[in-house]
């Protein structure tokens, strides 16, 4: 049972980094960004590409190199980010919802294809793979590895909260994401703002790929699509647009994944995360700490 | 709220009609161009009949169903369905897990079909057509991976291996129909109806209604429109096209498996959509062509198509969204009948 | 003359801020009506209510004697309510036709198979669509072009196609949210006498508009709103001279404007 648990938790702290990406950018211009997911494939595949070109140096120094390549593809996956919202996003800034989502289509394809057109369309195994002691606590089996991930990710997530809440960027999110027009108007560069979401989000799905690639050890192209759903699934449990939702919502994401497994099969997985998606958006879509937001006409 | 000031979907300004780009629309857009194409499908096996190019061209229009079914969805009523390949799978599992089990002619398995589809297309939708359209694509894909998922790991439909020996479309007097060329002409006519089916009820009342829950729904629904039910008519549409082309393809490759039923393929089918021309049909049915024939016309290049198929999307999203070829949205300016005044306006209502 | 619109201490609310407060009014058939206040009186939220955009928190709405308080907007448009939209609400991508035709919507006469199979039926119901459509706008004296998408055309003349379109609902209520705003003082002209000829068919005309010199030209009854609620009803000349209508909206300056206006 708290094995489940763990695990459920340890899944999901990586759905909640790339989740945060998600929720930050639904919450600054209300788009979906279909190609968030294929940034934590992106990371991975940088990740890879890094480590590779370093060869044994990289893999004796394990951990330590591991962060260093992480914050490498994390400024590299960031930067990613922003050129897409530029060149895809930011001409169709006052579009209708169709082309917008269209286009999102169209950026996740070419960054998945373009991936596979450089790198093969085979899984790659990742060059460090983290292994470690076991501990055995409250009855589940911990590894190191899974702590010092989970660390990491929490640290991120505690850092990018004091971000929001302290920072004149973080404020000027919040604003833009309750009013563009107002901010504009009081002077906020709201293209600057937008950008800089954009390269946060991203990094921190570029940092996830990196350790998912070093935890699980194989990379392939795909990698982002199932990811990218589920961290959208579990941004709307969390209430999209919540930075804390996002956070929650991909533990609890990963919660119900764990006991869902259990219950019905392994082979279900992903299916039962998209049922809990329906659910949710069916019966509570502002998700547990959203709100609700009346239209006039 | 509608931005009236917004011209992202918006058609071009009509052609003028002395360039050569212009007549060359002009031709395109006369209402008869449905009968040349149709007689060049019916010509090309005499430029080529080999196994490798019917299978090729029998395929391509069997994407050609699929791609006016979504242009129903997303073109005609701006539905972003992520999943429509999903219509596909229960169509074609259907009638290849009917047919075998009970040795029937694929055909046969038609009112199944359309029932299973029917079913489908409600269950989806139903509870995603209230949700607005970033929510609604995502779910929608959603249920396309779960389809296929379902499909992979349930006994009935044989699992990751799925359906194989599926019997022929029909034999009728000792002649089987799925002989290659045979088949192919099954198709163009069968293909050649959807298509104009879909494309006559695209310009029908329900037609015009779906197009104005896309253009404004508050407004449809101010003048009467039960949106949610027409959402739901064009939900189903599609899902009986899928239906459709489910049934051609369970017989023309006599096999079934989860393989075929990728987000990639649903992808596709909506790019046929987008860049051809959402809502207008013979764009619609050029974009399916292009995007079915052209990786095998550029095989050299197979590995990149899916990449410069993202990178057309975005492009045309970007610099063209009505696609290659939007819909007109012109008519005549035909003069009334005589109409008695006093009879219009007591009209009972 | 019969009540065709009852309006019953009608509230909603939004959190905290009370848009309707117990609006009580009539609409009879073959009568124009005007509901004037100032800003955030509650004219728009009044009209939302009664259509079914907004789900009233209290109070009661009838048509024709039956109730439709909270029914959804479709339901209560068949019930024989026709609206036009303060910021105009077309379908900006269809022909001047189609938008007017999307009022007929509910009088049928085809379904899919129809359609698909072009039987005798379609083409009878398609022809029905093209000449009503065409009718009303003549009715509205609209002289634009009439195959082309509504963006192309003039703001006067998007507002004809938007009344156009409300009337071929040949409803017995027509709601017209500020129809004069954005006009030239030719277009109004138009506007007043085609008022005329619709309250003329029977029709129970209620209008939100600010240009008081349409407004006391054109009314027969004047509704006047503050804070939620009605706070003075009568004829033009009741109204303007009645205090608590000058003190919360015309007061004496606007009243002389109103004066010069009348004379023009």
């Amino acid at each position: 049972m708290s094995q489940i648990i763990w695990d459920g938790l340890f899944v999901g702290s990586f759905y909640a980094l790339i989740a945060l990406g998600y929720s930050m950018v639904y919450g600054i211009i209300k788009l979906l960004n279909f190609a968030h997911g294929d940034l934590y494939m992106l990371g991975a595949f940088i990740g890879f590409a890094v480590l590779a070109s370093f060869g044994g140096l990289a893999t004796s120094l394990g951990l330590f190199a591991l962060i260093i390549v992480m914050m490498l593809s994390m400024v590299i996956t960031g930067t990613v980010g922003v050129v897409i919202e530029r060149l895809a996003y930011r001409p169709l800034r006052g579009a209708p919802r169709l082309a917008v989502l269209i286009t999102a289509v169209g950026a996740s394809f070419t960054l998945e294809y373009g991936i596979a057109a450089i790198a093969g369309p085979n899984p790659r195994g990742f060059p460090i793979r983290l292994t470690g002691d076991v501990f055995v606590v409250l009855g589940a089996r911990v590894t190191l590895p899974q702590i010092v991930l989970m660390i990491i990710a929490g640290l991120l997530m505690i850092a990018l909260d004091t971000y929001i809440r302290r920072t004149s960027t973080g404020r000027a999110m919040r604003a833009i994401s309750l009013d563009m027009k107002g901010s504009l108007l009081m002077g906020v560069n709201v293209n600057a703002v937008i950008s800089r979401t954009f390269f946060i989000g991203s990094a921190l799905a570029g940092a996830a790929g990196v350790m998912a690639g070093a935890y699980y050890g194989k990379i392939d192209f795909l990698m982002g699509f199932i990811i990218g759903l589920k961290a959208f699934t579990a941004a709307v449990i969390g209430g999209i647009g919540n930075i804390r939702g996002a956070m929650l919502g991909g533990l609890v994401l990963g919660l119900i994944e764990a006991f869902g497994s259990e219950l019905v099969g392994g082979q279900w997985r992903d299916a039962f995360a998209f049922a809990v998606l329906i659910l949710f958006l069916t019966l509570r879509p502002t998700g547990i700490l959203g709100e609700r937001v009346t239209e006039r006409v | 709220m509608s931005e009236n000031t917004d011209t992202t979907f918006a058609p071009p300004p009509p052609h003028k009609k002395n360039t050569l780009g212009g007549r060359i629309t002009a031709i395109f857009e006369n209402k008869y161009i449905g009968w040349p194409a149709l007689a060049i499908a019916l010509l090309m096996p005499f430029i080529t009949a080999s196994a490798y190019s019917l299978n090729v061209m029998t395929t391509a229009l069997i994407f050609v169903v699929l791609a006016a079914g979504l242009n129903i969805v997303v073109g005609y009523c701006g539905l972003l369905d992520l999943g429509y390949i999903a219509f596909l799978a229960v169509g074609a599992y259907t009638a290849g897990i009917l047919s075998k089990m009970f040795e029937l002619p694929v055909l046969f398995t038609l009112p199944a079909v359309i029932v299973m589809t029917v079913l489908a297309g409600l269950i989806i939708g139903a509870p995603t057509l209230r949700l607005r359209s970033d929510y609604l694509a995502i779910v929608t894909l959603g249920f396309g991976e779960i389809t296929r998922i379902t499909a992979n790991n349930l006994q009935v439909t044989g699992g990751p291996s799925g359906i194989f020996g599926i019997p022929s479309f029909l034999t009728i007097g000792g002649v089987d129909l799925q002989e290659p060329v045979i088949f192919y002409y099954i198709t163009v006519l069968i293909v050649a109806g959807l298509v104009l089916a879909a494309a006559r009820l695209g310009k029908s009342r329900l037609g015009r209604a779906w197009r104005y829950v896309k253009e404004d729904e508050d407004a449809a629904e101010a003048m009467g429109i039960h949106t949610y039910k027409v959402k739901l008519l064009a939900y189903i549409f599609g899902a009986i096209w899928g239906g459709f082309a489910g049934i051609l393809f369970a017989s023309h490759l006599s096999a079934v498996s989860p393989q075929s039923f990728l987000f990639l393929q649903s992808a596709l089918v909506l790019m046929a959509v987008v860049l051809g021309g959402m809502g207008n049909m013979k764009g619609v049915v050029i974009g399916a062509l292009v995007i079915s024939l052209l990786p095998e016309l550029l095989r050299d290049f197979a590995e990149y198509r899916y990449l410069v198929f993202g990178v057309l999307l975005v492009v045309v999203m970007v610099f063209r969204p009505q696609g290659f070829w939007p819909a007109r949205g012109q008519e005549p300016e035909r003069k009334m009948t005589a109409v008695d005044a006093a009879v219009i306006e007591g009209r009972s209502r | 003359m019969s009540a065709v619109l009852e309006v019953t201490d009608l509230r909603i609310q939004f959190g905290g801020v009370k848009a309707v407060d117990g609006l009580s009014f009539v609409a009879n058939s073959k009568e124009i009506i005007a509901v004037i206040g100032p800003n955030g009186a509650g004219k728009t939220s009044a009209f939302n209510c009664i259509t079914g955009f907004y789900k009233p928190t209290g109070g009661s709405v009838k048509l024709n004697g039956a109730e439709i308080t909270g029914k959804r907007p479709a339901d209560i448009a068949a019930g024989g309510v026709a609206r036009t939209f303060q910021n105009l609400r077309l379908f900006p991508d269809l022909t001047v036709l189609d938008n007017v035709r999307a009022g007929m919507h509910l009088y049928g006469g085809q379904n899919f198979l129809d359609a698909i199979f072009h039987t005798p039926r379609f083409k009878r119901s398609e022809t029905l669509y093209t000449d009503e459509a065409h009718y009303w706008l003549d009715f509205v004296g609209y002289k634009g072009p009439r195959g082309v998408p509504i963006r192309n055309l003039a703001y006067g003349q998007q507002k004809q196609v938007e009344i156009a379109r409300a009337l071929a609902r040949k409803a017995e209520l027509l709601l017209l949210d500020e129809p004069a705003a954005g006009l030239n003082h030719n277009e109004k002209q138009t506007l007043l006498e085609l008022v005329r000829r619709i309250r003329d068919l029977g029709t129970a005309v209620v209008l939100i508009e600010h240009d008081m010199g349409l407004v006391m030209e054109v009314s027969e009854r004047i509704v006047v709103m503050n804070f939620g609620k009605e706070i003075a009803e009568g004829t033009p000349a009741q109204v303007k001279a009645n205090p608590a209508v000058i003190e919360a909206y015309l007061g004496k300056d606007d009243e002389e404007e109103v004066q010069s206006r009348g004379d023009a």
